[in-house]
């Protein structure tokens, strides 16, 4: 398969504490991969990395070979092809849900507004979202802010989704309306990077499972092998905690 | 004693109305167009005050951007630090010493003193205004493309004007009773006109009495008004759902089955637990 990204020795400090070490990684065209861990592992540092919304202290992100780290892209061209939907929605407060998916496309990409709203509309039909299009986001609920924001993200056409906890905010019922939204994106190919602590989506969904652990990736491979039979001592115990 | 006030009063408009009208005019005028520029002053100074400056960037860039942050500093503490009333001689005063030229019109050096006046306090809101905007806000708009520019221009900035219309608010308020002390290099304001009334006909008070009723008025208005603004800001509190698309229903009434939504599969998780 097509490799998208490719992260080689990747680092990052906050002063004097090391949050991830060294750490190598790719993602292929269609990827599905969970990232797991305990809390303070590195997992959101290293989304956040990729997206460069944290500067790596040391190492290289690789965008189809060209280096991003030093620049051979700029960071917003970037960053409009590997879209990301964070913990806390963050959907624009002062927009409607349509004018939310709307504005990327016309100000980043220079869509023209007609074809703009129409892209929109397609991806708020594709999390259910249509009905609430002239709602503004302080009138939605948190599984609906969520199902917005990656239509939101969708709207770019991206490369890769990053999704940064997407449903640790989330009550059990509104997690099973962003859950089976990812779950639909997975199945149509949509190459996506999930740090999450959803371990049945992660056995499931994925095509990858990455367990990381103070910083550097400890164990990777098919959601099988890792949930069922990990052999990173670290991992079983992590794990023997959720199945 | 209050018929007496009444007459007074009466008698006071008859004869002067229209320079109190004209006073109120002048002072209005002063201070919408002073904090309207106040506020773009304000807002320059936020927004230059508040471009990223990251340790990876050059040393020109850093220098020019050091820069504008001290000299924006000193602008906010001298304008901020010391009376408009001696601002406004040191300005009037001060510009014809030094360059030879006088202003042209006192409109002008009015409207120059209460809108740099005004901008250095604004400049502190806007600040402020940015700084209190979530910045997961920021985030959002970086991880979708966005340059800071855009950022600042679609997303921050709105919701800084929002968060700061109270001080926008307080400020023009301000303006409003603070023009007054203008009359010192003869701005003929509201103020200025009671001056020049109750030294001709030695009513005092019913003069008194009647810019007190006046100010109010002014600034009252303003208040509704500022609510009002707020109130359309924040838009409605209400939403149509919108169900023209047929295949779209509102959640729970879902039954297409063609086209998978996110409902579909919660019912079928749940029938599954179900049995």
């Amino acid at each position: 398969m097509e490799q998208i990204l490719e992260i080689r020795h990747l680092s990052k400090a906050f002063g004097s504490h090391q949050v991830l070490s060294d750490v190598d990684f790719q993602v292929s065209k269609g990827d599905v991969t969970s990232i797991i861990g305990a809390s303070g592992s590195g997992k959101s540092t290293l989304l956040r990395c990729i997206n460069l919304l944290e500067t790596p202290t040391g190492g290289d992100i690789l965008y189809h070979g060209k280096n991003v780290t030093r620049g051979e892209v700029s960071a917003s061209a970037y960053r409009a092809k590997v879209g990301m939907v964070f913990q806390s929605f963050n959907l624009f407060n002062n927009m409607s849900v349509l004018r939310n998916c709307v504005i990327g496309q016309e100000k980043v990409l220079g869509v023209r507004e007609d074809a703009a709203r129409e892209r929109a509309l397609f991806y708020l039909d594709k999390v259910g979202m249509i009905p609430y299009m002239n709602a503004r986001p302080r009138q939605l609920s948190g599984g609906q802010k969520q199902r917005v924001a990656i239509a939101r993200a969708l709207a770019m056409e991206p490369e890769v989704l990053l999704f940064d906890e997407p449903t640790s905010a989330l009550d059990p019922e509104m997690v099973g309306e962003v859950l089976s939204v990812m779950r639909k994106l997975a199945e149509e190919g949509m190459t996506m990077l999930v740090v999450t602590h959803e371990m049945a989506f992660a056995r499931d969904v994925s095509s990858r499972v990455v367990y990381m652990a103070d910083g550097v990736i400890a164990e990777e491979g098919a959601p099988g092998d890792i949930m069922t039979n990990p052999r990173n001592p670290r991992t079983r115990e992590f794990l023997s905690r959720f199945l | 004693m209050g018929s007496q006030l009444i007459t007074d009063i009466a008698a006071l408009w008859a004869k002067y109305g229209s320079v109190y009208l004209g006073g109120v005019r002048n002072t209005l005028l002063l201070s919408i167009i002073a904090t309207a520029l106040g506020c773009l002053i304000g807002f320059l100074c936020g927004i230059l005050q508040t471009i990223p400056c990251a340790p990876g960037d050059n040393f020109l860039k850093r220098f020019v951007l050091k820069l504008i942050r001290l000299l924006i500093r000193v602008y906010v503490e001298v304008f901020r630090g010391t009376p408009m009333i001696l601002q406004s001689v040191f300005i009037y005063y001060g510009v014809p010493y030094f360059f030879g030229v006088a202003f042209g019109s006192i409109w002008t050096v009015s409207i120059v003193v209460v809108s740099i006046n005004t901008g250095a306090y604004m400049a502190e809101s806007v600040r402020g205004g940015i700084m209190s905007v979530d910045p997961g806000q920021t985030e959002g708009a970086k991880a979708i493309g966005m340059t800071h520019w855009q950022t600042m221009l679609y997303v921050i900035l709105p919701q800084t004007l929002r968060n700061i219309m109270p001080q926008i608010g307080n400020n023009y308020i301000i303006n409003v009773k603070d023009t007054s002390v203008m009359f010192i290099i003869g701005f003929s304001d509201f103020f200025a006109v009671h001056k020049m009334v109750s030294g001709a006909v030695f009513k005092y008070f019913p003069s008194a009495a009647i810019e007190m009723v006046g100010y109010l008025t002014l600034t009252l208005s303003a208040s509704l008004l500022l609510r009002f603004v707020e109130k359309r800001l924040d838009g409605s509190d209400n939403y149509e759902l919108v169900n023209a698309d047929q295949l779209v229903m509102t959640a729970g009434t879902y039954s297409y089955p063609a086209s998978g939504t996110p409902f579909d599969e919660k019912s079928q998780e749940y029938r599954e637990v179900k049995k």
